[in-house]
């Protein structure tokens, strides 16, 4: 079984923010990790091969040459093979570009049996690319899947996350998930495969490898265009309130009767 | 590509070299350069006050039939027979722009036996409701909700569609978006209509830091989802009924490789949690299990849904259902409070978009104080009690 | 400071404190609180490799001395030293089987050790034989294929929750301390059993519990090396762990040293963060000297012993000695620099302070290692030729 698992490469969110005053972008001190949500995509993938025999994991990523890291990581922790895909001509994707893209990526690495992503990325936080990329591909997909378990070597019964509860599926194979952190706490990075992860050469796949048209792919590929960024509005100014516990309730009393808040 | 200097009005100013996240800016004498490293992210094009940068054309072109797609939709989700609040205020916004582009305003209903939830849609101003009714569509899957919206949108050509970010819309509408190969903006917190009469998307990125307005200027239709409460539900003063096209649609449509075995409505501490219009949030500093009585307590009072920071639930005194946070659910009620939890980042990106946040925590240098609009430094062990002691007075009196 | 490791022993370290930050130091005080067994962190551990650190790479391991050992138990200790004592007593367990077992027995026990299925314990103190270790009473008696143990080991880390024990017993109790011999005894073999779980000052994630052989009769090839060979192996055991139980006092010192520099950098009183007082200077300046010291001795000693030297005993006490003694001072000055705030267990200084006592007074108590020290110069003295006075 090949199970290949999409990640990536997100800067620190945390730390990035628009000066208020200069209104230009501050990035001090803005690293680049993998995306938090991936962490679970590639457990969930290192599980299966855990428990199932003959599974083949492979980690894949679209970004610029530094994207290879996260690779470097997923190799640490217990993926068999990585593939950057990487090129100019993929700069300025949306999520249809990208998905376009690995798509692309992914027919090339076929036989190919099941996808894993996280939900989302930190950075984009738009939870898309995974289901544009299962419908490129005309597979079937789930969403928000927290728990993944094998009726057979072609079946998936997964239970996924609905706003009101859960529901069970059961889906065939080749098929595509995105992962909540349910599946289990991300494993840390095993000696022997950081050695091995440290002198695996990485392919390299881009435009041409992929028998792409460079009008497919990257802006010029894209539907969606950033026009405008700037800070959110400022918090209209806050109140820290102390003193003795019976005045602080009343303070909290009528101040959330100000705001309008039902039940109060 | 990469972004392109104007090399006429650049001033070698450098501002734009110092917003660029990813240092593909210098400066040379008299202007700007940019190197192959430039990920068109558009930060400088923002920056530069004299209109000196720009980004290369998206797209190949026009969709050919673009001038054919028009008027508004939006898809109308529901729960257990009812529509869904969400719609409603997505009804309201399409109307308004609606009315600023003169176009009508359409709403989707998809599903099984839903005769009669229509009428509520033309309350809120749907001028048509497009009806599909099919025994496959009682439970949801991507796979046929996706393909029947395709379907209607090729046959009626709305020019712009709106979903409720749910976990439906965001799960479903990608796939319309790339069935339609057209551009899709996910959570907008805002939507406006430009001069050039674009779909004119505003979201929020990098956990909430930054906002970004984004246009689909070829793809048809132009798609956005919005998450719940974020915009507001009006009925209209004066309803009118509408019209209600019932569209039938060949089997094939209806065909799917995935089986619904089971749904299930959780009930108990994280239900409702992220519908919630009161969510009572605990962390760490409840010390105990036991202790998390108080915030049910609180939560009930307040027909609210007890939520819990990530070292609450690593502690086991919530369950993880319960986990507001990056990697918990996001919540944006009108009322958040966040009793004994320090505040870190994770914890804040799921549930900065409430309405109201109230911090009650002892430590003063706690960063929850930092993201909330009312703070209470209280032991929380001795303000909660009386708070509910409060509410309950508050209720007895008018009683 | 720089030790100029290799590539590989940069990468051990890394990896151990990597899973001591994101994993071990989150649960720490929990784990005290609660006095659990922190089995998921034992699998969490397992995939790192780092159980395999000192086994042969043919069984599965990583191939690394006594220095690499330190290296990895160092970083662990940052984090929690009953968790890193479990590690390590792991490693003690497997030692006589290393050092003295058959090929078959090392094909046997060690992958599984490598691979963090299993955990180990070492098996020596009982009731009645604590510092004097000859005073052990444990009976092994052969009887056709099997050997018979009866007799009660106590405070036994890891007891009831490692599957493979070295234990010593007495094979002819004729010949006194040449009469022990050593075994391995698996969970589940007829007539062992566990005592109560000790309730402990400290390092109380960490399992100790008496063991319980009542006529447990085990197969005779799970004798180590030969009959007789016990205390040897024991002793030979010691001379490779004691310098990871220094190493456990640098983890635990530096984390102690970590957190008052950090902290006394935070805390303001009278206008000004309290670094910047000489008193409180000269307390982190004396921690840290300490710390570097302890550090700089066990790496060199570590690497001296995997020369396999004659004088090993002499320096694995030294180690032994040196860094808890250190670690015990570190962890109270780092309460002293907390004050009040280092007196409550809302800060983790008070659990290392608690922690730290354990250090003087396992393996063989300081006393013990300084008499060994002592016999040592005693001798070496006797035999040198050159004279001073």
């Amino acid at each position: 079984m090949h199970i290949v698992v999409c990640l990536k490469q997100v800067p620190e969110t945390q730390n990035i923010r628009i000066d208020p005053e200069t209104h230009t972008l501050v990035r001090q001190g803005v690293a680049s990790i993998l995306n938090p949500f991936d962490y679970f995509a590639l457990e969930a993938a290192l599980k299966i091969k855990d428990e199932r025999e003959s599974v083949k994991v492979t980690a894949i990523t679209m970004g610029p040459p530094q994207a290879k890291d996260v690779l470097i990581d997923a190799l640490s922790r217990g993926a068999d093979d990585a593939i950057l895909i990487s090129d100019r001509a993929f700069a300025g994707a949306d999520t249809w570009a990208t998905s376009f893209t690995l798509a692309a990526a992914i027919k090339k690495l076929e036989p190919v049996d099941l996808i894993i992503c996280g939900k989302q990325a930190i950075d984009g936080d738009t939870a898309q690319v995974g289901p544009e990329l299962a419908t490129i591909l005309n597979w079937p997909y789930a969403t928000y899947v927290k728990n993944v378990e094998f009726l057979d070597n072609s079946t998936l019964k997964i239970t996924r996350q609905t706003d009101e509860g859960y529901a069970v599926w059961k889906l065939p194979l080749p098929a595509l998930l995105t992962i909540l952190k349910d599946v289990g706490d991300p494993r840390p990075r095993s000696y022997k495969c950081t050695l091995r992860a440290r002198k695996y050469d990485i392919p390299t796949w881009g435009v041409t490898d992929l028998n792409l048209d460079e009008n497919q792919v990257g802006l010029k590929g894209s539907f969606t265009q950033v026009i405008k960024v700037f800070s959110p509005e400022r918090r209209k100014d806050k109140l820290i309130l102390e003193g003795s516990v019976d005045e602080l309730v009343e303070q909290l009393y009528s101040w959330l009767k100000e705001q309008r808040i039902p039940g109060i | 590509m990469k972004a392109i200097i104007d090399k006429e009005l650049c001033t070698a100013c450098g501002e734009c070299a110092d917003v660029c996240p990813v240092e593909a800016i210098s400066i040379r004498e008299e202007w700007a350069e940019v190197s192959d490293d430039c990920t068109l992210c558009g930060m400088c094009v923002d920056t530069c006050q004299y209109d000196a940068i720009s980004l290369p054309e998206v797209g190949t072109g026009p969709k050919k039939d673009k001038e054919d797609y028009k008027g508004i939709w939006v898809f109308a989700e529901w729960r257990h027979g009812e529509i869904h609040k969400v719609s409603y205020e997505l009804l309201t916004t399409g109307r308004k722009l609606a009315s600023k582009k003169g176009i009508p305003l359409g709403a989707v209903l998809l599903g099984h036996n839903l005769e009669g939830m229509e009428k509520s849609l033309f309350e809120y101003g749907a001028d048509v409701v497009y009806m599909v009714d099919h025994p496959s569509l009682e439970h949801f899957t991507d796979e046929i909700y996706g393909n029947v919206l395709t379907e209607l949108i090729k046959k009626y050509k709305p020019e712009i569609l709106l979903a409720g970010g749910t976990s439906t819309g965001r799960s479903f509408i990608p796939r319309v978006a790339a069935l339609l190969r057209t551009g899709l903006t996910a959570d907008c917190t805002e939507l406006d209509i430009n001069e050039e009469g674009l779909l004119v998307q505003t979201r929020p990125a990098f956990g909430g830091n930054i906002m970004a307005s984004i246009l689909c200027p070829h793809g048809r239709p132009q798609i956005a989802t919005v998450r719940p409460k974020v915009m507001k539900a009006e009925p209209l003063e004066h309803p009118t009924n509408g019209l209600i096209e019932r569209v039938d649609l060949p089997e094939e449509i209806f065909r799917t490789k995935i089986e619904v075995l089971a749904e299930h409505k959780v009930e108990g501490p994280s239900a409702n949690l992220v519908e919630a219009d009161v969510v009572v949030s605990g962390g760490r500093g409840l010390m105990k299990k036991d202790n998390f009585g108080m915030l049910y307590e609180l939560a009930e009072l307040l027909n609210g849904a007890v939520g819990a920071s990530r070292g609450a639930v690593e502690a086991g005194y919530a369950d993880s259902s319960q986990q507001v946070g990056q990697t918990g659910r996001t919540v944006a009620p009108v009322l958040y409070m966040a009793v004994g939890i320090s505040g870190a980042i994770q914890h804040v990106v799921g549930m900065q978009g409430s309405q109201v946040i109230v911090a009650i925590n002892k430590d003063k240098e706690a960063p929850i104080f930092d993201v909330c609009h009312l703070g209470i430094v209280a032991d929380l062990f001795e303000f909660v009690p009386a708070f509910i002691k409060k509410i309950k007075q508050e209720r007895g009196e008018k009683e | 400071m720089d030790y100029f490791l290799t590539e590989e022993q940069k990468l051990l370290q890394e990896i151990a404190y990597e899973v001591t930050k994101e994993k071990i130091r989150p649960v720490r005080a929990q784990l005290d609180e609660s006095e659990e067994f922190p089995r998921n962190l034992m699998d969490i551990l397992a995939k790192t490799d780092l159980f395999g650190v000192c086994i042969p790479e043919e069984y599965g391991g990583l191939g690394g001395g006594v220095f690499e050992n330190c290296l990895v138990v160092e970083q662990i200790a940052r984090g929690c030293i009953g968790i890193a004592t479990t590690f390590a007593a792991t490693g003690l367990g497997i030692y006589p089987i290393l050092l003295g077992g058959s090929k078959e027995l090392k094909k046997k026990y060690l992958p599984d050790i490598a691979a963090g299925k299993k955990l180990a314990a070492f098996a020596l103190t009982e009731p009645g034989a604590g510092s004097d270790v000859s005073a052990i009473i444990t009976r092994a008696v052969k009887a056709g294929n099997e050997y018979v143990i009866t007799g009660t080991k106590q405070w036994i880390t890891n007891g009831g929750e490692a599957d493979i024990y070295t234990v010593f017993a007495i094979t002819d109790p004729s010949k006194g301390p040449r009469g022990a011999s050593c075994f391995v005894v698996e969970k589940g073999d007829p007539g062992f059993s566990f005592g109560k779980k000790e309730k402990k000052l400290g390092i109380r994630a960490s399992a100790t519990r008496e063991l319980i052989f009542n006529e447990c009769k085990i197969p005779k090839d799970r004798l180590v090396g030969r009959e007789g060979m016990g205390f040897i192996l024991a002793m030979k055991t010691f001379d490779k762990s004691r310098p990871g139980i220094g190493a456990l006092g640098v983890g635990l010192a530096q984390e102690a040293l970590d957190i008052a520099a950090e902290y006394a950098r935070k805390r303001v009183q009278f206008g000004k963060s309290i670094i910047s007082f000489q008193a409180i200077q000269h307390k982190l300046a004396d921690m840290a000297i300490k710390v570097e010291a302890a550090r700089s001795l066990i790496y060199s000693a570590a690497k001296y012993i995997d020369t396999e030297p004659k004088d090993a005993s002499k320096v694995a006490a030294m180690c032994k000695v040196f860094a808890s003694d250190v670690a015990v001072e570190v962890a109270l000055e780092a309460v002293q620099i907390l004050g009040g705030y280092g007196y409550m267990r809302d800060y983790p200084v008070e659990k290392l302070l608690r922690d730290a006592k354990i250090l003087q007074i396992y393996e063989g108590t300081n006393e013990i290692q300084r008499n060994i020290i002592g016999q040592e110069i005693n001798k070496e003295y006797g035999r040198k030729k050159e004279s001073i006075l």
